[in-house]
């Protein structure tokens, strides 16, 4: 009993200590605040690569709520932990980034560290926004201090308790936070170099397409091994991705300029602005983007080994013959062989992507909501499904799809997903 | 094979093949000719109809796919006689030109006000996004949406100062 009481007390103790120490090393200095700085104190070629850059780490996306003032944040995120609000990142003074001062945005993206030393959550992925160099940190500063000013205040945060608690950042931070640049690989060319730059730091794809765990924290054991993104799945990146076609730096770079590739797939869901974004920068830095992700795809083998396309229509439709009448009504029009759309490079069912991953979500996104070109109607329209189309019927078709064009195992609980889908807000 | 629907709120039966596109079944056997086929593809709005409520492009809404849920079509909304809030507004703002795309039109704002009974300007264009018109009556058309929202509320307005 007694060396049980003293235990007890020791183990009180170093919770305590621990607790101290946490707090010491969760202890950031707040930044003085400065003037917002004059338009005159920036380079015009130092904004206009700062718009280019900004582009690359997508910023606008996160920091606009839906009809919203760009930069101005407001727009909710989901997570597992509860809804985090983006907050507001043109320079008004007192609810914006104004009186930030270039050290203040340094830490920021590099530490996550608010100016006032508060600790940021990771929704900001400053994980990957760590390996920006400074002269890419202070032509993104600039382009963003010559933003319109916004007044407009970030609605508070909703987290499940603790995480309310910011300092405990601090030990999200020594576990998954490795600061310092990208190292160089001599042995690569300088294109893969520059895109593994861009990919791993600004361009931040590992924050959807790499799995991440209880914590939160990417797995960086199992990189651009594909995860979640608001209801849709990002898919593998490496060499897991299940494309029927193998991806190459040429068509990954058409994909992500264009938005659409002909042997694999149209940009949708949370890719949709990801290559809105693509299309206005620099044509060198997607293609760099394009020849570093390929590598890694190419690295290990797939984990199935006949990658041809099939299309099964006539065992597909014995097996769901209500849905085979409903793809004969509802999608043969564009998709089946021979119909109109498929004479103008369209990709066919048969190689699309979303058919062949470990999860049915995307293909039920694509028929509950349809597909809206990220580009301003140069990519093809797909019509929403979720008004005409019962949850059983959707899973039904989705069901028979995989069945079609797929060699991989059936999708399993399809119309529980596609319920979850729908009441969630995540497909209209 | 013989398949039941509820349209307009009349029960009613057809023969076709359970792929046959809503859109056929309406204009062949049902004689119901307000919708229309303008591509077939579900492109561009012209054979909206309601589905329990909801607007569906009903050329690539299979007939097998109904169910027990109700169809409502522009018939549905008004007569000649007696038009509905919707039809009266666009006729009052001369909002058709060839009128191809009007019934279209006319369905996808209806499912509109009755969701939202008074949508700003940005609602409306959204939402109306997925209906073409090729004579360009656009800035006609929207300006009949609005005067619909303001007729509804009159309208609500009315009744309540009866009752």
């Amino acid at each position: 009993m007694r060396s049980n009481k003293k235990l007890m007390r020791l183990a009180a103790v170093a919770v305590i200590l621990g607790a101290v120490g946490a707090l010491g090393i969760s202890y950031q200095p707040g930044i003085q605040p400065i003037a917002r700085p004059a338009a005159t104190s920036f380079d015009r070629r130092q904004v206009a690569d700062g718009a280019r850059l900004t582009a690359i780490g997508d910023c606008i996306v996160c920091h606009t709520v839906e009809g919203g003032k760009p930069y101005a944040g407001g727009r909710s995120l989901p997570t597992p932990f509860g809804t985090l609000y983006t907050t507001n990142i043109t320079p008004d003074e007192a609810t914006g980034i104004g009186s930030w001062s270039f050290e203040a945005f340094r830490r920021a993206m590099g530490k996550g560290v608010s100016q006032d030393g508060r600790h940021l959550y990771p929704a900001l992925p400053y994980e990957h926004f760590t390996h920006v160099s400074d002269t890419d940190l202070r032509a993104i500063y600039a382009f963003l201090m010559m933003r319109e000013a916004v007044h407009a205040e970030a609605p508070a945060n909703d987290l499940i308790p603790p995480l309310g608690f910011r300092p405990l950042l601090a030990g999200w931070k020594l576990l998954f936070l490795r600061q310092g640049p990208i190292v160089a690989d001599a042995s690569k060319s300088a294109d893969w170099n520059r895109g593994a730059y861009l990919v791993e730091g600004l361009g931040h794809c590992g924050g959807c397409h790499t799995p991440r765990n209880l914590a939160g924290g990417e797995e960086v054991s199992r990189a651009y091994g594909g995860g979640f993104a608001e209801g849709w799945v990002a898919p593998p990146l490496n060499g897991r991705n299940p494309s029927k076609e193998p991806w190459t730096a040429q068509s990954l770079f058409v994909y992500l300029r264009t938005g659409m590739e002909a042997r694999h797939s149209v940009a949708a869901g949370p890719m949709g602005p990801v290559v809105r974004d693509l299309a206005a920068v620099q044509e060198e830095d997607v293609r760099a983007i394009a020849t570093y992700i390929a590598s890694r795809m190419t690295g290990t083998t797939s984990a199935v080994t006949s990658s041809e396309p099939v299309d099964r229509r006539e065992a597909a439709a014995a097996q769901f013959p209500e849905a085979a009448a409903l793809f004969a009504g509802a999608c043969a029009g564009c998709h089946d062989r021979g119909a109109p759309m498929m004479g103008q490079g369209r990709p066919a069912l048969a190689n699309v992507t979303s058919i062949q991953l470990g999860a049915p979500d995307n293909v039920a996104q694509a028929i509950l909501s349809g597909v809206v070109s990220p580009l301003d109607r140069r990519t093809p329209y797909m019509p929403a499904f979720g008004a005409s189309l019962t949850d059983q019927q959707i899973a039904g078709l989705v069901n028979y799809l995989r069945a079609r064009f797929s060699d991989r195992p059936a999708w399993q609980d399809v119309a529980t997903r596609i319920t979850d889908i729908r009441k969630s807000g995540e497909g209209r | 094979m013989t398949i039941e629907l509820k349209v307009n709120g009349r029960s009613v039966s057809v023969h076709a093949d359970p792929a046959t596109p809503l859109l056929y079944v309406l204009r062949d056997d049902l004689a119901l000719n307000g919708a229309k086929y303008g591509c077939g593809l579900g492109q561009c709005g012209a054979c909206t109809v309601h589905v329990d409520g909801r607007p569906v492009f009903s050329c690539v809404t299979p007939v097998a796919a109904i169910g027990g849920r109700s169809v409502r079509t522009i018939e549905g909304l008004g007569t000649l006689d007696k038009p509905g809030i919707l039809q009266a507004a666009f006729e009052q703002e001369q909002a058709a030109q060839c009128g191809y795309c009007i019934a279209g039109m006319i369905m996808r704002a209806q499912a509109l006000l009755e969701r939202n009974a008074d949508p700003s300007e940005a609602e409306i264009r959204a939402y109306m996004r997925t209906n073409l018109c090729r004579c360009g009556t656009h800035m006609r058309i929207l300006r009949a949406v609005k005067r619909a929202a303001i007729m509804l509320k009159d309208a609500r307005t009315e009744t309540g100062a009866v009752q």
